[in-house]
This record gives C-alpha cells, structure tokens and sequence, in this order.
C-alpha cells in the first residue's frame, strides 16, 4: 500500500508508543488487514498465498535436513538414508522436502499461467511480473542444485547434463562451466558449492518476493476483469475476505500435497536416484525432475546447425530464450484490453499454449529419437510463436468483446445472470474459477 | 473448461498415436530395442493402498530367502539388524539372529583387526570386502546393493498409465519387477536373438536381454515352517515385499500418519470453508 492510505489507530498506549518509533504493526496492518482487494478475485488468486507458505515450508524443513546432511560425495547418498531410517519424523521431513519443492513449481506454474490468462502482467504491472520471473528462475536453480545433494545416479548424470549446457557458449562457457563444477567434472567440490548455494538461494527468493509483495501492494491486484479499481465499492478488505479464501485455498492445495507426500512420495522422482551415483556408469536415459521438462525437450528439439550457430549452442540458446520469453511479455503483448475472458482469440490460443507446454513436458521424458523429435520441434515453434507472433499479432487485429465499466458493474451481470434470471443484453462476462 | 477438455483430448490423441508409432517401430522379436521386453506382471501385496501393511510373515520368510540365497552376492549395507524388530523378532530373538553373523571390526587397543559377533547395531556385513572383488567374482558385474533395490527398480510406465496411478496409488513398481525378474527365467529367446556368452536370458530384464545373474531360485531351495509353498513364485513374493520393508521401512508409519492428515485437512477445510460462506454472505463477488 503506498504511502497516505494508512487506516491504522493504535489502540493501547503501548501501540501508539511503537507506531512512533518503528510502525511495523501500522506495516502489517495495511498490507494484510485493511489492504483493499478487488471483490470479483476467483480461486486462481490465492496462489500467491500458496507459493508463501510453500517457500516457507521449504526453508523450515530443509533447515532441519540440513543439520542431519553431510555434503561429501563419499557421505552424502549414506546421510540421506540415515535421515530416512534413523532420524525422528526424517523421512516425513524428507518426502516433504522433495514433493514440496514438486508442488512449489505446480503452484508457480498455475500462478504464471494465471499472470498469462488474465494479463496480469500489463501495464502498471511489468515490474511485479519481472520480479515474478527473476523468483522463477531463482527457484529452478534452487531446485536443481537441492536435486544434486542426494548424489544419487541422477543427481550426479543430471548435474553433468546440465552444467554441459554452459560449455557451449563461446569463448567463456569452458570457463563458466568449470566455475560452477569447482574442477572438470561433477565431484565433490560441486556437491560443495551446491549445498551453500542451495542454502543460500531460498532466502534469496525470500527477498524478491518481498519486493514482488512490495511491488504488488503500490500498483494493486489486477483481477479476473483486468479493469482497474476505480471506486471503493469495486474492493473489500484484505481481512477478513481475501485471509480466508486463501485460507481454503491452502487446505485444498495442502490436501493435494499430503496426498502425494504419504501415498506417493516417490512418484515424482526417478528410482535411479535410489542408486549411488557413479561416474562410471551412464543411465540409460538421463531425465531431469519433471518441472524442467518442457525446456529440456525445447534444448533436444534443437538437432541441426543454423550457420555458424551448432545444434547444441542452439539448443541452449532456444532453452534460456524459452525462459527470456517470459520477461519480454509485457511488451510483447500489445492488447489494450488485459484479461482472456474478452479476448476470444487470445483465449483459444492461451489454451492450445497450455496444450504446447504439457506436450512439450511429455516429450521431455521421451528418448529423443524417433518421431518424438519432430514432434518436439513442432511443439517448441508454437512455444515461440505464441510469444513472438500470436501474443503481438493478436492484439493488434482482434476485436475484444464489450468491456464492463467496472469490476463491480461486472459483478453485478455475472450475479444476475448466475441467479436464473435473464442476462439482458448483454452476456454475463465468464470467469473462470 | 470446454477447451481444456477439448486439450486434454487432444494431447491424448497425439500422444497415443506416437506410442503406438514407437510400439511400431519397436517390433521385432529377435532384435528388441525396448527393455523389459515384457512388461513386470501386477503382484498383490499386502502393503500397497492407503491402508497397506507389511505381512509380517512374509517378510519374515522374505527375510530367510535372503539370508539363505541373495545374500551370498547382495549386499545390504543400510539395514542394521536392530531394525528386523518390525518384523514381529522380539529382542532375544534380534540378538541370536545378529550374533548369528561375524563382524570384521577394529583396530582394537593393540592396533589390530578383529573379528566379533553381530550386535543388533551393526549393520548386515557384505558379502565381498569391496566392489571390485564383488565384480571379479561376479563375472565382471557387481550385483547391486539391495538395502534400497525395491524404490531404485521401477520399469517407466508410460501414457496413460502413469495418470491413473495417482488414483490407484501404485507404488509397487520395485517389488513387481523383482518378483517378474526372479520367476522369467528358464525361457527360451526367440529365434535369432544373440544372447551374449556368461549371461541368462530373460525377457524381464530391464537394461537388455540378458543379465549376468543366473536364475538363482528353484523349487524347494528354502525350507519354509509355516507351510507355505516352496516355489520360485512364492520365494519371489516374499523376498519382494521384504525388500520393498527394506527400502522403505516407514511405509506403515507413513500411511497411518497420511490417512489422520487427510482427514484433519477434509474435516478443517470444510469448516474454513463454511466460514468463508458466511464472511463473504451478502457480498457478491
């Protein structure tokens, strides 16, 4: 909330002493009480509250792992096994741990393709998405190291795989791939400097995300309408509305999480990480933790030379520009209306993305061969098309349908259309949720 | 919703269209290039679902077809004998059975190696002093640890079948494929297929045709006395689910706890949710 909005009195004289000198319950107050929400936020809105309470869970558990691990790689895989059966509630710790950094991407992925469906990323919103994207990528390296200190097969093959990727960047990328191995290969100094940088990443993204909560509270929440709040009767408070839909939205999300954590915990993993890793002995086929898929089948997709670019050069630079997409998008955009649910077009091919990007994960754990690398290249000139030529195209040429003239003239169709009645002249927007 | 479906259906199309292309291409009895040529048949155990619990008779009968066969090459370096408790030993019974085996420990106060009795502390002794030695006398093959065998085995299982495991809950995969691989020998290769010399055809196998292990079960090989059969099948079941207990010793403990979660967030998730009805009662959204 910016500044001159503040609502909060302090109501004891140990309250108004505090607000004179450090106001951080006047702080907590604005931001989480009386912050006003549009009223129209569906179900797709509480991620953001999902993905904090999963970055905390992360940090709280891995802390307690961290006391039981040792980062050696004659040590490690023993360490791991050692918190699975000796130590207190360690294999509840551990499995919790390893599917919660899984439903961390899940929720970051439904709160991207939610920022995506409803142009939350539009204009006065472009540094809260940046910021957004930077937590991201902070989040896959965080998930890929912390995939490497179990040592397992595909921990150790994976690491090589992926730190490969750097070499072939010219004239530096020998030298940046031996920095981050600490020599020429995968071995101890790697587990290493993995662990104090997987240590370290998650209070990294505990920063951003301070500053994507900050930037979030300036410009407001954008909503399902994507128009701006323009009265007061357009919002509610925080507290009570938005607390406890988060609220549900966590148990549902938490529910879906035990289910995976207690029946299923190593259903997301490979069991080639229950193998020691060994450098000696290559898997048959080396496949990263699923969230990475779909980049892994854009870096495979990429088997031919373009001039001077080699097919593996190519390959990464298709790989990270898939990741870069992300942060040319609010100005790749040029809709002037920001939310799907007016924009018919935008919306189909929003879901044929969705599509591109699942199929894309699916091919990630195919074998690269076949016709599965066709399939792979088609799959990833969609994935680019859809940023660089749909996403501009689009808004230029489409006809958006009637707009409502505010969240709470909207709310109002929807409901009279809701309750049976007749909708009148105009079509109660859709809203998803 | 009708264009996720319409999606979903999609994907699924392609998708099964480019398996049964893969399927295709994959056939040809004699030169397979997709392993396990079959696929691991579908035991029932005792310990899978939400409720699942290990048999504690059948780990115990697991538990003496591994002393009395597998562990004449397997190691199982991360069970230590204290931990057979959850296999219905009472205390005396988990001191005879570690005493049972040497321990090379030391140095002691003179400075040298010695050889004691098992404590329940001390962990199952390997087989072979060191990988190598394993692999010389293997064939030039190490046979692999087993304390972890059950969760590190598991054949990929493909679109659609690994969606509706989430539902099913399988997680057998490990204990399927050991029981299929110890009961698929003494199969005769289809024509032409090149078995490699010093390895046994087996059309379960996960990495090839052959493996480098013989078929090491047979009909009456362990004496059971609580009359179960005697067969390759059932020492396969057994030794299976005693090593799935082995990989994931907490599997009970893990479940019971999972099935009071569930229930806690249902039941708490329905009260947030009726309050949430009431706070935002009146207030159209």
């Amino acid at each position: 909330m910016s500044e001159g909005h503040s609502t909060y009195t302090p109501k004891t004289g140990l309250g108004r002493w505090f607000d004179a000198r450090m106001p951080l319950p006047r702080l907590v107050y604005d931001s989480f009480v009386a912050y006003p929400v549009p009223r129209n936020l569906n179900y797709m809105w509480t991620f953001g509250g999902i993905l904090s309470i999963m970055l905390v869970a992360q940090i709280l558990t891995g802390i307690v792992l961290a006391m039981h691990y040792t980062s050696d790689t004659n040590l490690a895989f023993g360490s791991v096994e050692k918190i699975m059966r000796d130590v207190n509630s360690g294999w509840l710790l551990r499995y919790m741990h390893a599917n919660g950094a899984s439903f961390f991407f899940v929720a970051v992925y439904i709160h991207i393709f939610r920022g995506l469906y409803y142009g939350s990323y539009k204009a006065p919103r472009e540094l809260l998405w940046i910021l957004g994207c930077i937590i991201y990528l902070l989040m896959m390296a965080t998930g890929f190291m912390g995939y490497v200190l179990p040592w397992g097969q595909m921990s150790f093959w994976g690491a090589t795989v992926i730190t490969g990727f750097f070499s072939a960047i010219p004239l530096v990328g020998d030298w940046i791939q031996q920095l981050l191995l600490g020599g020429f290969a995968v071995d101890n100094p790697t587990l290493n400097r993995f662990f104090a940088l997987h240590y370290l990443l998650p209070f990294m993204i505990a920063g951003v995300v301070v500053l994507h909560i900050w930037a979030l509270h300036v410009v407001g929440q954008s909503n399902p309408t994507g128009i701006e709040i323009k009265s007061k009767t357009d919002t509610v408070a925080f507290t009570p509305y938005a607390t406890i839909k988060d609220a549900f939205g966590m148990i549902v999300f938490l529910f879906f999480f035990a289910y995976f954590v207690f029946y299923l915990p190593n259903y997301l993993g490979h069991p080639d990480n229950y193998i020691v890793a060994n450098p000696l002995k290559t898997p048959a086929h080396i496949v990263p933790e699923w969230y990475f898929l779909p980049f892994y089948a854009i870096l495979r997709a990429i088997t031919f030379n373009i001039g001077p670019i080699n097919s593996k050069l190519g390959g990464v630079l298709c790989m990270f520009g898939a990741i870069a997409m992300l942060f040319l998008v609010p100005w790749l955009d040029t809709s002037k209306v920001r939310s799907a649910v007016y924009r018919p077009w935008y919306k189909l091919f929003f879901w044929l993305f969705v599509a591109d990007a699942i199929l894309l994960g699916w091919l990630g754990s195919q074998p690269a061969e076949g016709s599965y690398v066709f399939m792979a290249q088609m799959a990833t000139l969609f994935y680019f098309a859809f940023f660089l030529v749909i996403m501009p195209v689009l808004g230029l040429i489409e006809t958006p349908r009637r707009l409502p003239n505010s969240i709470t003239e909207a709310v109002l169709e929807k409901n009279k259309g809701g309750s049976g009645h007749p909708a009148g002249a105009t079509a109660a927007p859709q809203t998803k949720g | 919703m009708k264009k996720i479906l319409t999606s979903l259906a999609l994907i699924g199309l392609v998708a099964a269209g480019t398996a049964a292309f893969a399927a295709e291409e994959a056939h040809n009895a004699a030169a397979p290039t997709h392993f396990p040529i079959n696929e691991p048949k579908e035991m029932s155990w005792s310990f899978t679902g939400p409720f699942g619990t290990y048999d504690k008779a059948q780990l115990q009968r697991g538990l003496k077809v591994y002393k009395e066969v597998c562990s004449a090459c397997h190691s199982m370096n991360l069970v230590a004998f204290r931990t057979l408790s959850d296999l219905g030993y009472n205390d005396a019974q988990v001191k005879t059975l570690a005493a049972g085996y040497t321990i090379h420990d030391g140095p002691n106060d003179a400075g040298d190696m010695f050889d004691r009795p098992g404590k329940p502390s001390d962990h199952f002794p390997p087989p072979f002093a060191n990988e190598e030695a394993a692999a010389a006398s293997n064939g030039g093959a190490a046979p692999p640890d087993m304390s972890l065998l059950a969760k590190a085995r598991g054949v990929e299982r493909g679109f659609p079948q690994f969606v509706f495991d989430i539902f099913t809950q399988y997680d057998a995969g490990g204990p399927d494929y050991i029981h299929s691989l110890l009961t698929g020998y003494d199969q005769t290769p289809p024509a032409g297929m090149v078995i490699p010399e010093g390895t046994h055809y087996n059309p379960y196998f996960m990495s090839g045709v052959s493996l480098k292990m013989p078929k090491p079960l047979s009909d009456g090989q362990v004496t059971y006395d609580d009359g179960s059969p005697q067969t390759v099948d059932q020492y396969s079941r057994d030794v299976s689910a005693f090593l799935m207990w082995a990989a994931e010793p907490h599997m009970e403990d893990r479940k019971k706890t999972g099935f009071r979660v569930l229930v806690f967030l249902l039941l708490f998730g329905a009260l947030v949710y009726m309050t949430k009805r009431k706070v935002w009662e009146g207030v159209a959204h």
